[in-house]
């Protein structure tokens, strides 16, 4: 093997894997450590990919060329669309994943990859030159060079494992933690955090008395991931629904303190969204039931993922809380739960590339940045390894946008305000998601990752083809005129002495298809069904995207807006102690991101204009 | 941050002056010139320059960070109110490097430092301006941050109904409630209605800070200019007996028991042959139009016009001491016979308009309110169609949102997301 790389990946869960995959994609050598070869690509939480928010991630993703998506697509065996009632704009594609299938599947793309090698190897330590990262250095001493290097160490930094009173430290059940990596880190004077997460038991499907359990089937036209995909690979199941009752939560509540969470032992902040059954049952003590989901991990094995009853109690406390479950009576829990704590990064001083401010060439992705969840990982990795590759190509760095991805979101999210607990991405946290769909992710990002290098032929030429024919799509309906009264008659919702209107304003109107414009124009009868839905929902939102169009234009306007590096806020006067702490912790490039920091009122944002007009003023003059 | 100064009090002769030091160095300059002082006291000092030579025996004053006017460390000085110990220590502050306050800025600093927001600015600028006791109450209202107290309520109702709906779309598959319009729609109306109704006030608000209008209008020498001289109680318009005398709008401002008004007196309406007249005939009858209240004023009791415009038309017999006229109102402004009914009239029409205690009082906050209404409204109108989609609802909600907090502040994400953690139980 070589000694001397352009990328190398430590790490090779979501975030390792999609950071090599778009390192390589550049072009660039690429090497991919981890722990134990056969780990890369494994699930090991939860069996799902996608969801809200989390879905158009991956979209986009997918868009970019990524691998998370076709492996989604491989495994996927019960695909389910959320929201299908909802806007089009907050519908997430989802799906259970067979964990066996999925790692293979990873493993594949990873294996036939050009410009990546996978070691499996220990690292222990950076090399550091010049105060710029040029290597790793093995736990067998030898070194490895690199230009830059992309550290997804998930929770294995000081991973600490908690069931009830009982602790050992450790990355991931069965795995040891890297404290020696961790030490190393801890010496370059990062600002570091501690956070939790936890699972539940894992129960032995044929336990079950599945007999009488709701079941809930995937969808009956599976939405794929990947843009190039029409149809699952693998069987299709349906999970099981069973809940918790008075008996269960008196169980919990009679060992609360049992709990490593309630017991006192673990300091670290855990997410509000993901409450272990302990917090439901303590936070929420007016409901007497909460639903669970069981989820089968693999169409290969039993076991069952019980989504919904996480939790760090001792392990004869889960077996009778378990049991006291409709359907799981005679439950046998394979893998009890457990709560993990870890380590993570202030990603505040991350740069929009995900490169350390203070280690030009170290690149963080992951957990390790105080996220939670595959797609966030996997995305993070993907915007590391683009840049670690434009770095080493000397071009021009990836950075994403708020207003065009929900990848742009997140970066912004992270390395301006930082987190207060384990990051997972929502809808809502995009404020312009009206424009930023799962189905239209290929069309906002495709073209965009084409110019940076990373999307390959075969993808461009089939996007370039769906592009042509949504043109063409539009460019009929916006010819057509037809009167308020043709209109009307076709089923358009619009009173019929109105004003003429092209079909794409008529489209407009709430619930007009484009099959209903077909009498008008017979063109569109030749419309491919996947291309009208597009031009429907863009249609759809077309009045409310046009008045955000102003709040994107001033976005855009203040993101422009640079903010020097050498500004300081301690000579703005005016400026109150506690907003000058918060601007330089969250180091602001821009005036944009000045804006999101907490607290910043508009006055003093005028005081941070100023002082930019200020040494604007004075370099022109010197 | 730089120090600065200024004489808080009105300038010139009087029983007090009080001179105001902002800024770290305050404490630090008080004690050099006599004044030594804890971060928050007070005590009777001998003020002195820096040649020791007594100033003056003041008052001194302290006010630590974050309890003072400004924020920062603030110093008071009140002197006796003499012309030269004011600038004597005027002077003597500045020869000690500290820089004169400029116009507005300890308010200006109060702000930034986060110890006022804008609508309080708003409102202290109003107090300072009251000249009679209904202008200090809403003033005070807004000073004390009603408006902001008031928005802050309604925008915790809106974030709450945007935070509903927003559980319904990005936790669809864990235990949020079912069915959240009924609550949805209850705390949009309430909101929907309460803005409007406060957008609604705004401008009998504005009249209230910045005085009713009551136009006096009628033919030549009917009496107006006797009749605003009498209200005056001084020789405000000029008098005469020739026709045409007053050519401009006159205006006196006067304290109706507290209400703010501001009389017109126009020019006489005639056929004139004066271009300079008729100008003056033709911007009289504009402001009339405009004013809140007009009284029509005949010596004989008999009028050319009789409709009602918007406000409070009077129709006056304006000389009962020559005519003996049968109008509701009969007065003499010469002898004065009548005078104060009239004014009674007026005030009770005044005064119930300003009945309703809103808080919005500005052209800023009506337009803020009204966006605000007419998004809520829309949500309102279409929470029912099914057709209408929730993330669609949910982004006019932002609008409203946003209105809102342009007048105090501003919205963020991770609101409507705490809102939805502290009422549910998410995660499955």
């Amino acid at each position: 093997m070589k000694h001397d790389f352009d990328v190398i990946v430590i790490g090779g869960g979501h975030a390792g894997c999609e950071a090599a995959h778009a390192a390589a994609r550049m072009g660039v050598t690429t090497l991919l450590i981890s722990l134990r070869k056969d780990d890369i690509g494994v699930m090991s939480c939860n069996p799902a990919i996608g969801g809200l928010g989390k879905g158009h991630l991956v979209r986009e993703i997918d868009a970019l060329d990524g691998v998370m998506g076709i492996a989604a697509d491989r495994s996927g065996i019960q695909f389910r669309l959320l929201n299908r009632k909802k806007g089009p704009a907050v519908q997430g594609p989802r799906t259970q994943a067979d964990r066996r299938l999925y790692k293979d599947a990873m493993q594949v793309v990873t294996s036939e990859r050009q410009n990546l090698e996978v070691l499996e190897a220990e690292v222990t330590d950076l090399s550091v030159s010049d105060n710029a990262v040029s290597g790793v250095i093995l736990q067998d001493g030898s070194e490895i060079s690199a230009k830059t290097v992309i550290l997804t160490s998930g929770t294995f930094l000081r991973g600490v494992i908690h069931i009830g009173d009982q602790s050992h430290s450790g990355g991931r059940m069965g795995d040891k933690p890297s404290i020696a990596l961790a030490d190393r880190l801890a010496s370059f004077d990062l600002r570091i955090g501690r956070l939790k997460t936890g699972t539940p038991p894992r129960i032995d499907g044929r336990s079950i008395n599945w007999d009488g359990l709701d079941q809930q089937p995937g969808d009956a036209e599976p939405e794929m991931f990947s843009f190039l995909h029409r149809a699952p690979f693998a069987r299709q199941i349906s999970c099981g629904i069973t809940h918790t009752n008075e008996k269960t939560h008196n169980v919990i509540r009679k060992n609360l303190e049992r709990s490593a969470m309630y017991g006192g032992h673990i300091d670290g902040v855990g997410p509000r969204y993901c409450p272990s059954i302990e917090d439901k049952v303590v936070r929420f003590s007016d409901k007497d039931s909460h639903q669970i989901f069981l989820e089968p991990e693999s169409l290969s094995d039993h076991t069952i993922y019980p989504n919904g009853i996480s939790t760090s109690l001792p392990v004869n406390v889960q077996d009778e809380y378990v049991r006291s479950i409709v359907g799981l009576e005679n439950a046998k829990i394979l893998q009890p739960g457990y709560a993990i704590e870890y380590d993570y990064i202030d990603p505040r001083s991350l740069s929009l590339t995900l490169e350390l401010n203070t280690l030009p060439g170290l690149y963080l992705a992951g957990q390790i940045n105080g996220t939670t969840g595959y797609e966030e990982a996997a995305a993070q990795g993907m915007v590391a390894g683009l840049n670690a590759a434009a770095m080493c190509l000397g071009s021009e760095p990836v950075l994403f946008d708020r207003s065009t991805s929900y990848i742009g979101v997140m970066i912004d999210d992270l390395t301006v305000r930082g987190v207060s607990e384990p990051y997972r991405m929502f809808t809502s946290r995009a404020e312009f998601r009206l424009s930023l769909r799962a189905d239209n992710a290929d069309q906002r990002l495709t073209e965009f990752g084409r110019v940076a290098g990373c999307v390959s032929d075969e993808r461009w030429s089939l996007y370039s083809e769906k592009t042509e024919k949504l043109a063409e799509g539009k460019d009929w309906l916006e010819r057509k005129v037809a009167s308020s009264r043709q209109l009307s008659e076709s089923g358009v919702k619009i009173g019929v002495s109105g004003p003429k209107k092209s079909l794409y304003e008529a489209l407009t109107i709430a619930g007009t298809k484009i099959s209903d414009l077909v009498g008008i124009e017979p063109k569109l009868g030749g419309i491919e069904p996947e291309i009208a839905t597009q031009l429907e929902r863009d249609a759809m939102y077309a009045h409310y995207i046009e008045r955000q169009r102003n709040d994107v234009l001033a976005l855009r306007r203040d993101a422009d807006r640079i903010i020097p590096r050498n500004l300081s806020y301690e000579n703005i006067v005016g400026l109150s102690n506690e907003l000058r702490s918060k601007l330089n912790t969250a180091a602001p490039s821009n005036m944009a991101q000045a804006a999101r920091v907490d607290g910043v009122t508009p006055a003093a944002l005028m005081l941070v204009l100023s002082e930019i007009k200020k040494l604007e003023s004075l370099s022109q003059v010197s | 941050m730089d120090t600065i100064f200024a004489l808080a009090s009105a300038a010139g002769k009087a029983g007090v002056s009080v001179i105001r030091i902002s800024g770290s160095k305050s404490l630090n300059i008080a004690a050099q010139m006599g004044a030594a002082l804890e971060r928050h006291d007070r005590k009777l000092v001998k003020l002195a320059g820096t040649d020791g030579v007594l100033i003056d025996e003041a008052f001194a004053l302290s006010f630590a960070p974050g309890r003072s006017f400004t924020g920062e460390q603030v110093v008071e000085f009140q002197t006796h109110g003499s012309i030269a110990v004011v600038t004597a220590v005027l002077d003597q502050l500045e020869v000690l490097g500290l820089r004169p306050a400029e116009a507005g800025e300890f308010t200006r600093r109060a702000m930034e430092n986060g110890a006022m927001d804008l609508a309080r600015v708003e409102g202290l600028a109003d107090l300072i301006d009251a000249e009679t006791e209904s202008q200090r109450r809403q003033a005070i209202r807004v000073f004390q941050g009603d408006l902001g107290d008031l928005a802050a309520a309604w925008r915790t109702k809106v974030v709450r109904a945007a935070a509903l709906l927003e559980a319904t779309i990005d936790f669809v598959d864990e235990d949020v409630p079912v069915d959240v319009y009924p609550e949805v729609k209850s705390l949009l109306s309430d909101v929907a209605d309460d803005v409007v109704r406060e957008a609604e006030g705004v401008a009998i608000r504005e009249r209230v800070r910045d005085g009713f209008e009551i136009a006096l209008i009628g033919p030549p020498n009917s009496g107006k200019s006797t009749l605003l001289n009498r209200l005056a109680g001084r020789e405000a318009a000029i008098t005469s007996d020739i026709a045409g005398t007053t050519r401009d709008v006159i205006e006196v401002r006067m304290d109706l028991n507290g209400l703010p008004i501001t009389v017109l007196d126009t020019a006489g309406r005639r056929n004139s042959l004066d271009e300079l007249e008729q100008i003056g005939i033709k911007r009289g009858l504009d402001r009339a139009q405009a004013a809140d209240v007009r009284v029509h004023l005949s010596p004989t009791g008999k009028f050319e016009v009789s409709d009602c415009k918007d406000g409070l038309d009077l129709f006056v017999a304006s000389k009962a001491d020559l005519f003996d006229a049968q109008t509701e109102f009969s007065i003499s402004a010469v002898t004065g016979q009548g005078v104060n009914e009239l004014l009674d009239e007026i005030q009770r029409f005044l005064s119930t308009q300003v009945a309703s205690a809103g808080v919005a009082t500005r052209k800023r906050h009506q337009v803020s309110l009204q966006t605000a209404g007419r998004a809520l409204q829309i949500v309102l109108d279409s929470l029912d169609d099914n057709l209408v989609l929730t993330d669609l609802l949910v982004d006019d909600l932002h609008q409203a949102i946003r209105a809102l907090d342009s007048l105090i502040g501003r919205v963020d994400v991770e609101n409507v997301l705490d809102e939805i953690f502290s009422s549910f139980c998410i995660g499955k």
